[in-house]
């Protein structure tokens, strides 16, 4: 039950969150392009570590905007919380 | 038995206010502010329960929630009794009446005994060995298992209660209120910040609020004495809350805590009426001292278990706090100093301490000296190898220890006794801390688990003996030095402090004391809830489990309602000197919250009843009532199921409206069907992007169905959209799919293509939605919107209008989900029951017929339209359901496209949509009924199922849709349906069944 800082509202409660999964998987530009095996790569295969992941999280109960976070699975802690679209910062 | 064992000296009891109780059917009375425990042991009962699995004689072992023993079903009455309720905490009231739990027919007569005498045959994982096989034998098994366990009765009526959920963002939480919770709420409010401090007691002051003695000062006074003060000095902060009967359940990360506040459980059953009885506190705390203490150990020895056998401690409690005797005979048996400060008390109050078993060689410290000095007998390097007496011990036998302390030497003592109080040193309890994510770190020289100061989250500390310091000094130095800088303090109202108590040097401890007889012949609990004992946990280490998460598992110690509060170090211990290892290398086994349990009540809280989900109702709702609708849920929605009349059941309304909408019209209520508002230059690249089919060329005033996919390529949504200009569409979806859609679409827009002008708003509540459909539609929307020209050519199938109804501006669609003429107006919410009955009144004549989902589902299945999550369940792809003619081969890319052709989606072995007739007219086939093809070969090969099941009125049979492998290639094959009774004969069809021309729309 952690404390999530929104980038557009400030800290909320976790409740007001949905998390959509792992950050920074780009939806490939010609997906026709792509061979069985690279496009389940981009639908399927999701790291889940135990550590430091990137992460999408979603607004979903406040202004409904999706945004990155850099979280630590195994702590709960956020290292830092960014716009889509940004660069994700050093930690 | 109706010996009374009180003395009259003690602050803490009020002996003015007597206060009468039941327990097992005997009329007792105890005093306010007794805890059933206490007025039981006054009374001179200690046996109150039976164990789970040798049903043993088990007696009040503690004083507090680490109670494995005393826990009664309390109260009789079917909606309000409490099962698994600690005799410990529970303070009596007026009119309580309490009962053993788990003995039948009684505590003192238990057929379940003979598993004493059985238990040989009882090993550790007894239940897993036997009842596992045959499987089929388990709900024989299972019956026998439940009679016999203990697990208390719950509740047969709903709960009457109110309960109650309350946030609170302090500033400081302080958990606990013994002397470390004290000085830290005073340190906290003092410097103004907002603070809380709970404790699960009816008063605050832990253990050392009755600590009269000569050895304990601080600033000269007693101790006792002084944290009273102290106590009383938190009134003077208007910034600190103090909770009673407070117990902290649950500590998750980012310091969210969750606490339960009894309220009631107190009072006489009549004070109790219209208050709330818990209150869940959901507390965010900027920063929280735990402050949650420590409880004493047992010591490990034959037979360790019987009544009348109590922590030593708690015995100290009894008579210091209560003013109660748990005995008049009564012997200790320690490997530590605090043994000696319950014989001090004890004899301070004229109770007979016959003799103090020690452990180890000696102890030179001031309390010590101080029990030799009154003339207490110790027995020095002993230990007690055997007890005696069966519901109460009698005696108990004492040997010398070997140097190693593996082995007993010498001679046999006999004892007796009617009370033994033992002490094995103490456990800080750190479950709150590692719940919250911090570790622990195992301090070897007294054998204790202690947080870890660098893997502690932030913004906590532990203080007090819960942070593994015991001596009163150091709770109360180190408390002020670590909060000075927890709370950035420079001068603090203790800097002066002075604190005399006595010094314990001498330290000895065995896990598993020795004995005479071979572990085999001797019966040492570990786990008195759950009857595991060391030699059961040495059994299962022979066995080859190794982690202590198996052994508890296998063995069941610490599994039961105490947690193993009082058992998980010494099996801990016990497992490391057998098989060699560092405890610290060990780890413990995981506390998982609730730290006490928690009622269903405090958890769900006022979210009871009708407020336990949201309830939306269209605009029309009123009507629908007023005219006798059945309602069905459709996520949180409430729809119209059916409209009987005249005592009709389900299956004569929906045949009666079914066969109306064909024959001449009917009008439904699809205001719940989610709408969605797009705008922006690109909301027609935004289209075709989602859909399957292509947007770009549809001309504004048109409609059209679109399918929407997954990633993976499997169906998800559907329905119609409408262009209502240039930039300006409004999508309707699915009921139930609504906020996913929307969700969904945002997420592509946001994320993946931010460059695109385009504006989602969901209008879902915003408009309603009639739909009228059938032969004569259109001589009712004639009668309603009489300057509309619904001609054909001016207003074809798939096409819109804006028009005004009584001056409020519309929306009229042409669009069918029943295969008939059809329309569908879409006007605010504000005005749709007006609309409504002008619809009903201008359909009179044509007897214009009120459907509901039901009757909605079985006209679109005659036309084979899928309902996506009934025919669809996320593994179909719109060539699995024949729809090839919605995919736009053309378009370049859209939502789940590549997943078309993957090698897995272009099978032709795939579960497929078919329409299903039964060789039986008559017969009705069940939804999600299994096809196959050949019964008589086992395994029998499960083909499809059904997903949709109707008799239909207008072709007069029953008619099914079904998914089914290969099922495009197999028009005309024969399958059965296999029944509990019978088989049905069905053969595969075509999934369109009614009007395949489709002629009827434009009728
Ligand atoms: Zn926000």
């Amino acid at each position: 039950m952690f404390i999530i800082t929104c980038p557009y509202c400030g800290d909320r409660d976790q409740t007001e969150f949905s998390c959509g999964g792992e950050a920074h998987i780009e939806r490939p530009k010609q997906p026709t392009e792509l061979s069985d095996d690279e496009w389940a790569e981009y639908l399927f295969m999701r790291k889940n570590i135990k550590g430091v992941q990137f992460e999408r999280w979603n607004h979903s109960h406040g202004c409904r905007k999706w945004f990155n976070i850099i979280r630590d699975t195994s702590n709960d802690k956020i290292h830092a919380v960014y716009k889509m679209g940004e660069k994700p910062p050093v930690i | 038995m109706s010996k009374n064992l009180r003395i009259n000296k003690n602050n803490f009891i009020d002996q003015t206010i007597r206060i009468s109780f039941k327990f097992n059917g005997q009329q007792l009375f105890g005093y306010k502010g007794d805890t059933l425990a206490s007025a039981l042991l006054a009374n001179n009962i200690h046996l109150v329960g039976r164990s789970f699995k040798y049903h043993r004689p088990r007696g009040i072992m503690t004083c507090g929630s680490e109670e494995p023993n005393a826990i009664v079903q309390v109260g009789n009455d079917p909606s309000l009794t409490d099962p698994n309720v600690r005799a410990t905490e529970i303070e009596i009231y007026e009119g309580l009446e309490a009962s053993s739990q788990n003995c039948w027919p009684s505590v003192n007569f238990d057929i379940g005994a003979i598993n004493n005498f059985l238990s040989p045959l009882l090993p550790a994982g007894f239940y897993y060995k036997t009842f596992m096989w045959p499987a089929s034998f388990w709900e024989k098994y299972e019956y026998f298992i439940r009679h016999s366990a203990g697990l208390g009765k719950a509740p047969t009526k709903p709960d009457p209660d109110i309960y109650d959920h309350q946030y609170s963002h302090c500033d400081v939480l302080v958990v606990g209120g013994g002397i470390s919770g004290i000085i830290s709420a005073r340190l906290s409010a003092e410097k103004g910040l907002d603070t809380m401090l709970i404790d699960d007691k009816n008063f605050l002051g832990g253990s050392t609020i009755y600590q009269e003695n000569e050895a304990y000062k601080i600033n000269d006074i007693y101790s006792n004495e002084w944290l009273a003060k102290e106590i009383k000095s938190l009134k003077n902060y208007p910034n600190l809350i103090i909770k009673n009967r407070t117990s902290l359940a649950a500590f998750h990360g980012y310091n969210y805590l969750l606490a339960r506040e009894n309220l009631t459980d107190h009072l006489s059953i009549s004070d109790r009426k219209n208050k709330i009885r818990q209150r869940l506190w959901k507390i965010r705390a900027k920063k929280v001292i735990i402050a949650s203490g420590s409880i004493e150990r047992p010591l490990i020895f034959s037979n360790n278990d019987r009544p009348g056998i109590i922590l030593s401690s708690s015995i100290k409690k009894y008579i210091d706090y209560y003013g109660v005797k748990t005995g008049e005979n009564i012997s200790l048996f320690t490997n530590n100093d605090s043994a000696y400060e319950t014989a001090i008390s004890l004899n301070k109050s004229g109770v007979k301490v016959n003799v103090i078993v020690d452990i180890r060689k000696n102890s030179d410290s001031l309390i010590v000296k101080e029990a030799l000095d009154l003339g207490l007998k110790v027995l020095w390097e002993s230990t007690v190898v055997e007890t005696q007496g069966y519901k109460k011990i009698k005696s108990f036998e004492v040997m010398k220890l070997s140097d190693d302390g593996n082995n007993v030497i010498g001679n046999k003592t006999k004892h007796n006794c009617d009370c033994l109080g033992i002490s094995g040193g103490w456990t800080p309890m750190v479950h709150l801390f590692t719940q919250s994510g911090g570790k622990l770190t195992f301090r070897n020289e007294d054998n204790v688990f202690i947080p870890d100061e660098d893997k502690t989250p932030p913004n906590q500390i532990s203080v007090g003996s819960c942070n593994g310091e015991f001596k009163l000094d150091e709770i109360v130095t180190r408390t002020i030095e670590n909060l000075k800088s927890f709370l950035d303090l420079s001068k603090t109202c203790y800097d002066e402090i002075k604190i005399n108590c006595p010094d314990e040097k001498s330290k000895r401890n065995i896990w598993l004391l020795p004995s005479d007889k071979p572990t085999g012949k001797t019966k040492p609990f570990l786990d008195f809830q759950n009857d595991s004992t060391a030699k059961d946990v040495k059994l299962a280490l022979r066995e080859g489990f190794k982690s202590i998460e198996h052994v508890k598992r296998y063995t069941t110690t610490g599994m039961g309602t105490d947690q193993g509060k009082l058992s998980n170090m010494h099996a801990l211990g016990i497992i490391a000197d057998t098989t060699g290892t560092n405890m610290g290398e060990l780890g413990t086994t995981t506390f998982r919250p609730p730290y006490t349990p928690l009622t269903f009540g405090a958890i769900v809280g006022r979210n009871v009843g009708e407020f336990f989900d949201h309830t939306r109702r269209t605009a029309i709702h009123n009507w629908h009532v007023k005219n006798n609708a059945e309602f069905e849920n459709v996520g949180q929605w409430k729809r119209p199921w059916y409209f009987p009349k005249n005592g009709e059941n389900m299956h004569q309304a929906v045949q009666r409206e079914s066969k109306a909408a064909r024959d001449s019209a009917g009008i439904l209520d699809a205001s719940t069907l989610g709408k969605i508002d797009i705008q922006g230059t690109d909301a027609s690249e935004f289209l075709n992007r989602v859909y399957t089919n292509a947007w770009s060329k549809l001309e504004i005033g048109k409609c059209r169905y679109g399918l929407m996919l997954n990633e993976d390529g499997m169906v998800y949504d559907d329905g119609v959209t409408t262009r209502l200009g240039e930039n300006h569409y409004i999508m309707t979806t699915t009921t139930g799919g609504a906020a996913n859609v929307l969700s969904k679409l945002e997420d592509y827009l946001q994320t993946e293509w931010p460059e695109l002008d385009v504006y989602l708003t969901t209008v879902t509540d915003q408009y309603s939605t009639i739909s009228i459909c059938g032969p004569n539609s259109k001589n009712i929307i004639s009668k309603i919107v009489p300057s509309l020209d619904l001609s054909d050519s001016n207003f074809p199938h798939m096409s819109f209008k804006n028009i005004k109804i009584s001056n409020v501006n519309c929306r009229i669609m042409r669009i069918s989900f029943t295969g008939e003429h059809s329309y569908e107006i879409n006007i605010q919410s504000n005005y749709a029951e007006d609309l409504w009955i002008k619809c009903m009144e201008a359909g009179k004549e044509f007897h214009l017929t009120p459907y509901g989902t039901e009757t909605m589902h079985l006209l679109r299945a005659e036309k084979g339209f899928i309902i996506t999550g009934q025919d669809t369940d996320g593994t179909l792809t719109p060539s699995d359901l024949q729809m090839d003619w919605i995919i736009g081969k053309k378009k370049f890319d859209f939502i789940g496209k590549r997943s078309l052709y993957r090698s897995d989606t272009i099978r032709e072995d795939r579960k497929q949509l078919v329409g299903l007739l039964t060789d039986d007219p008559k017969e009705v086939l069940e939804e999600g009924a299994q096809l196959v093809e050949n019964i008589n070969t086992k395994p029998v090969e499960m083909l499809g199922h059904v997903t949709s099941s109707y008799f239909s009125p207008n072709l007069n049979k029953s008619i099914a849709l079904a998914v089914v492998k290969s099922g495009k290639k197999l028009k005309g094959k024969k399958l059965i349906v296999p029944m509990e009774n019978k088989n049905i004969n069905v053969t595969i069809t075509d999934t369109v069944f009614y009007d395949k021309e489709n002629k009827r729309l434009n009728a």
